[in-house]
């Protein structure tokens, strides 16, 4: 009886994560299915699934009109540079908080946590200035600072978070066999934390991916990714949709296979913690 | 020795000199993601044949999102863009803050008295041309006339609003999908108050008066909201309080709507076979009127100008010389032809015998014209704009009461209580803008 009623519960939960699951992917499939349409189709009345006159013109024309290689290419140094930059400076400040903890470190977590909640148009002029006067405005570097700095609080609790799992007299054994400080951080703490760490990494190379706000600020010719690639194929005026969902589709899927092949890491990484 | 000495030295000068004829001069240019644009950009190879040492690179964003980063950066003197696009709403507001380069000096062959004079005026101030339209519009009706000949009516090319209220009702036909009237409900500046402002203008109704006091408690106002409502929930399409430009578009490709007043730009598309499926069945009228002497179109124009930061403004003049010459659209003509020249510019494109053919050139240039900017209504007004108030405040106020209408149009408030609640608003900003003493 009581099997009878697990299994209920399982399909139930089952039916249920698929629904949420598939009501959360489905306007990404049908950005995808756009971007074979045609712009008529793409605007048909009422929307169909799937169109009669498929096409690959969309993608010839974006890639026609676009460098898509500089693109993508600002998208990874900028994701995956800010995101090692986040890490080099996370880790030692993690490890402190989560090992020599002052009386401030909470209210400090808090803090950084805080700055997350403020709306970043607030800031968009003094950032201008900064970024202009700076010689940083266009440039990867620039953005790479930025991003980092944008996501570093997210880095910091995730790692925190890890750290805190790892039982301290490991370390403690390490310092009494004469480890330094720095020989404690990189031989002992960090291979026992390589999952969690990498499981922060993806995450925070998807954040910094999909950043659109700053990147497209910030940035014109030389340094625009691939948010400012989308954001180009944008039109209140003018019917664009199929060739949008194209651009759309070309600046999602490099994220998408990697978020695919990393699911587990990724998942085991945003609920590490919550269950103890 | 005196000869190698010479001789060094004219070498090294026709070396400086060579060195010049080839410097290479970048120029970013911030445009809109729009067809004619869409299409400057793939004739660039004109321009690089003729400019060998000119290097564009451009910068192609969502128009509001154009705006918060050129603002942005001629704001603080950046310097980022050499050349902008920019609406008619700006050029007032932009260059009387000095932020736009004085575009006087154009060469001889950019002629500039063949500008189309309601379009030059817009982007004039104080007697100096401040930018360059690339394409200009208007608004009028365009409809089908198989279901008005269906519904035994006949459309007048000058039509009344009356006129309108009645092919509305008789071409409607719900069941077959068909709407008798599509306008914009979406809430915007430049989407439902861009339409309901030049509604009011034809019925005498005005922003402000003389003083800058809002007019929303006047009894024209209440005309024009009565009357917007009452059209399109009877006769317009379901939702019409989220449809803009590109949704009663997309009807009207469709041939659900019978009857639509937006941009004359949306005429190529509507009468490309391509794109409409009634694309020769499509009618054109004039924008309707109170027989007050003003009609319901506006004047609009996206024009090129050179930011004050710009470090090479010479070059950016030279750019914007080939994109907004004459020559240019004979460029389009003869690569696309005369139907997807950049229109509302110009007074040679509608004196040329092949452009003026096409179906919508007249009612074009004649809403074109029809429109005043700095006499928008009957009553006088301090203000410049036909479908906008050309202060810096306008576009936030605006787009809060074009949110209180598009409530009232979707039968969340009732005309009254949205006029008050405009009013109330407008008063409230105007006096701490302090226009109202």
């Amino acid at each position: 009886m009581a099997r009878a009623v697990s299994t209920r519960r399982k399909v139930f939960y089952t039916a249920a994560a698929w629904s949420v699951a598939l009501l959360i992917f489905f306007p990404v499939f049908w950005t995808i299915l756009t971007s074979f349409k045609t712009e008529a189709s793409a605007v048909a009345s009422p929307p169909q699934l799937f169109s009669a006159d498929w096409t690959l013109d969309n993608y010839a024309e974006v890639w026609g009109r676009s460098d898509y290689p500089r693109f993508f290419w600002n998208s990874v140094v900028i994701s995956v540079g800010s995101t090692l930059l986040g890490l080099i400076i996370a880790i030692p400040a993690a490890w402190s908080m989560a090992f020599v903890p002052g009386n401030r470190t909470k209210d400090l977590l808090m803090w950084m946590l805080s700055t997350k909640m403020m709306p970043a148009a607030a800031v968009l002029i003094p950032m201008y200035l900064i970024f202009q006067r700076t010689g940083l405005f266009d440039t990867r570097t620039g953005l790479v600072l930025a991003l980092m700095l944008m996501n570093l609080p997210v880095i910091v609790w995730m790692l925190y978070t890890y750290f805190k799992e790892i039982p301290s007299e490991i370390l403690e054994a390490a310092r009494m066999d004469g480890a330094s400080l720095g020989k404690e951080i990189i031989y002992v703490l960090t291979p026992m934390a390589i999952p969690g760490i990498a499981s922060t990494m993806l995450l925070n190379i998807i954040l910094a991916w999909n950043e659109a706000f700053w990147t497209i600020t910030l940035t014109t010719v030389n340094a625009a990714p691939l948010s400012a690639f989308i954001a180009s194929f944008s039109a209140p005026q003018g019917l664009f949709y199929a060739k949008l969902s194209a651009a759309s589709t070309m600046a999602i899927a490099p994220i998408l296979i990697l978020g695919w092949f990393s699911q587990k890491q990724l998942v085991r990484g945003l609920t590490f913690g919550a269950v103890k | 020795m005196k000869m190698t000495v010479r001789a060094l030295l004219g070498a090294s000068a026709m070396l400086a000199l060579t060195g010049a004829a080839f410097a290479q001069t970048t120029i970013t240019v911030a445009t809109v993601n729009n067809g004619d644009m869409v299409r400057m950009q793939g004739l660039m190879a004109d321009f690089n044949a003729k400019h060998p040492d000119i290097t564009v690179e451009w910068v192609t964003l969502e128009e509001n999102v154009l705006r918060q980063n050129v603002t942005a950066d001629i704001a603080t003197g950046g310097g980022q863009y050499d050349v902008i696009t920019i609406g008619t709403y700006e050029v007032p507001i932009w260059a009387k803050q000095g932020w736009l380069e004085s575009l006087n000096d154009l060469p001889a062959d950019y002629d500039v008295d063949d500008l189309l004079p309601a379009i030059r005026g817009g982007l004039t101030v104080d007697g100096n041309l401040y930018a360059s339209p690339f394409y200009g519009e208007s608004s009028f009706v365009n409809y089908r006339k198989d279901l008005a000949e269906k519904a035994g009516i006949t459309i007048p090319d000058a039509p009344t609003w009356d006129d309108i209220k009645a092919a509305a009702a008789a071409m409607t036909d719900t069941e077959a999908g068909i709407y008798g009237i599509c306008l914009r409900g979406k809430a915007g500046w430049g989407e439902n108050m861009a339409f309901l402002t030049t509604m009011a203008n034809s019925y005498g109704a005005r922003w402000f008066d003389e003083n800058w006091v809002p007019q929303f408690d006047q009894p024209e106002w209440k005309a024009v909201m009565t009357d917007y409502v009452e059209l399109l929930t009877k006769y317009g399409p379901p939702g019409a309080s989220n449809n803009g430009y590109n949704e009663n578009l997309t009807l009207s490709l469709q041939g659900k709507c019978a009857m639509r007043m937006d941009a004359t730009v949306s005429a190529g598309s509507l009468t490309d076979p391509a794109q409409s499926e009634f694309a020769d069945q499509v009618g054109f009228a004039l924008a309707p009127d109170m027989g007050l002497g003003k009609r319901a179109n506006w004047l609009w124009a996206w024009s090129l100008a050179v930011p004050a930061s710009s470090d090479a403004k010479e070059a950016s003049k030279t750019f914007i010389n080939w994109a907004t010459n004459k020559d240019y659209l004979a460029l389009v003509a003869a690569k696309e032809g005369w139907r997807n020249a950049p229109p509302g510019t110009r007074t040679s494109l509608y004196s040329n015998p092949e452009y003026a053919a096409l179906p919508f050139a007249k009612m074009t240039i004649d809403s074109i014209n029809a429109a005043d900017p700095t006499n928008p209504t009957t009553k006088p007004v301090p203000y410049v704009g036909v479908q906008f108030v050309a202060i810096p405040e306008f576009a936030g106020l605006a787009t809060s009461v074009g949110e209180i209408f598009s409530a009232a149009l979707a039968g969340q408030k009732t005309v009254d209580e949205a006029l008050a609640e405009a009013q109330a608003l407008a008063v409230e900003e105007m006096t701490s803008a302090g226009y109202i003493k």
